[in-house]
């Protein structure tokens, strides 16, 4: 996270603010994410992380703070971002089906009249098939179970083919196969050299599954590559009491709250 | 020709109605949509004392300025800290009892019946005709029906993409850069317009009805939103022609046995739904009783 790479960087965020109802939710945090990484944004419940992705991409409003994006406002660079919202944030039993949700990716490239056509369920198809859900395309979504829901979240963000992805807690409440399909799509994407920010719950999987991570408690306490932020003592910074370290098997676990 | 007039109004209100409907029972805004209706009164009430005449545009602008006000209204009860049900209450009937007021102030100059724009007369739509340039051009709720009709086929033809991922996901649609609040007043607005252009056929509780019924016994039947949107129209159509001829047969009031209609079709599939109907879910229950 060097200066030079500070310019066009997938995403630089500057003295963020978010209040709600005059209290604070994020107190001034700034970072840059660095390209083609694979990065975690955790911190205990509350810290505010969801608030800031969606401050990032505008959904909620912040007092101050300014959001550059490759170099360039959001606004200009939407296009290029690709973002995964929370399972619990739509309503399932909305009367479509899981390709339909899919091909929405798409309506941002559309413009404003025109309709997605044989190209977009094609591509649509294409982007189920690669989070194994090609069998359940015509399947209503209420009929899905919790972690299909959620590959047909990641394949909606897939199919806007953006450079920057942005997941709220993607792993939250899935079955292993999902996880296991959400993992493998992660790294496909790095490969690709994309850059991939995701809200994380599960600290044990930190160290496996990222190269980069974002301490958040209200203020962001740290940022920086796995092996030299993931550390005990800014953990304890990070989620105060709330944190007890586990060790089984030799090896360190670490459970948030 | 008099049964013509009032069928097809029936079936313009029906359509208009149920066209909407689907939008406002997925994003939970039926209550929206009754208070949008009630609250159009004063727009009309308003327009009536300003321009004099019952000239359909002046009410069509009057009622619809009024109906974007209520939503209006409501949602900044909502982002000061009021619960949702609690603002739609105090909007809607403070804004309707104005009008009431207007009315019974005025009620030397106005030419609107309370009881009308309660439960509206449909039976006298063919007598109230438009004129222009010393022709008779038909009925003018036929006319105020169609245009508004023409308006939400129009824009749900070309932004058909952008209302439904509205509904689905608003999250989603602004960060795919759609101008949800922009999407959101256009449905408004529409359903002003609707509410405003049905009201004197089937009064102000009675198109509640409309919105509603058709659109929800729809959402029962099917699993995709453009087949939700065709039956809800099609309940629509048949409640307001089956319903016309009940009306005939026992002399009833014409709204009522429309509304009536479309409640018993709702009921209908309420029992027979194919996935989630009473009777599914007991033939369901009684095989995996067998099993067990």
């Amino acid at each position: 996270m060097n200066q030079t790479s500070t310019k066009n960087a997938p995403l630089t965020v500057n003295g963020m603010t978010i209040a709600y109802q005059r209290k604070a939710v994020v107190e001034d945090v700034s970072f840059t994410l660095p390209e083609g990484k694979l990065i975690a944004l955790i911190g205990p419940n509350g810290a505010g992380k969801s608030t800031l992705l969606k401050a990032i991409l505008g959904l909620v409003p912040s007092i101050s703070g300014e959001v550059s994006i490759y170099g360039d406002t959001y606004k200009k660079m939407r296009s290029r971002v690709g973002y995964v919202p929370q399972r619990e944030s739509v309503d399932w039993d909305f009367p479509t089906d899981a390709l339909d949700v899919v091909m929405m990716g798409r309506y941002g490239h559309l413009g404003w009249i025109k309709r997605p056509g044989r190209k977009e369920k094609e591509l649509a198809m294409n982007t189920l098939d690669k989070v194994g859900m090609a069998d359940f395309a015509r399947r209503q979504i209420s009929q899905l179970s919790g972690g299909q829901q959620q590959r047909v979240f990641l394949a909606r963000a897939l199919v806007q083919e953006a450079d920057l992805y942005v997941m709220d807690e993607p792993f939250a409440g899935v079955d292993a196969a999902t996880e296991k399909a959400i993992i493998a799509l992660l790294s496909e994407l790095k490969q690709a050299g994309k850059t991939v920010l995701v809200v994380h719950h599960d600290l044990s999987t930190v160290d496996e599954y990222f190269d980069h991570v974002l301490l958040l408690n209200k203020k962001l306490i740290a940022a920086g590559p796995v092996n030299t932020t993931f550390t005990p003592e800014l953990l304890h910074e990070t989620y105060g009491g709330k944190l007890a370290i586990v060790s089984s098997d030799g090896k360190k676990a670490l459970v948030g709250e | 020709m008099m049964d013509f007039w009032i069928i097809l109004t029936a079936i313009l209100v029906a359509s208009a109605c149920s066209i909407l409907g689907c939008f406002l029972i997925l994003r939970r805004m039926a209550l929206v949509g009754d208070a949008i209706s009630h609250a159009v009164l004063p727009g009309i009430a308003i327009a009536f004392l300003m321009s004099g005449t019952r000239d359909s545009m002046w009410m069509l602008l009057g009622a619809t300025a009024f109906g974007l006000l209520t939503v209006f209204l409501i949602q900044t009860l909502q982002t000061s800290g009021l619960q949702s049900d609690a603002s739609i209450g105090i909007v809607f009937t403070a804004l309707f009892a104005v009008g009431v007021l207007i009315i019974s102030l005025n009620a030397q100059h106005i030419d609107l019946d309370l009881d009308c724009v309660l439960f509206g007369e449909i039976a006298y739509v063919p007598w109230d005709t438009w004129t222009l340039g010393g022709n008779n051009m038909g009925p003018r709720a036929v006319w105020m029906l169609g245009i508004t009709l023409a308006v939400i086929l129009l824009l749900f033809g070309l932004f058909y993409k952008q209302f439904k991922i509205c509904a689905f996901d608003p999250a989603m649609a602004v960060a795919c850069g759609i101008p949800v609040l922009l999407f959101h007043y256009l449905l408004m607005g529409m359903v002003s317009m609707t509410a405003v252009s049905s009201f004197e056929s089937v009064g102000a509780i009675l198109v509640v009805g409309m919105l509603i019924i058709p659109a929800a016994t729809a959402y029962l039947l099917t699993h995709r939103l453009g087949i939700m949107i065709g039956l809800s129209v099609a309940v629509g159509i048949v409640s307001a022609v089956v319903g016309y001829l009940i009306s005939y047969a026992l002399d009833a009031s014409i709204a009522g046995c429309i509304v009536s209609v479309a409640g018993i079709l709702f009921i209908f599939a309420l029992v027979l739904a194919p996935k989630n109907g009473l009777i599914a879910r007991l033939a369901r229950r009684r095989s995996a009783a067998q099993v067990v």
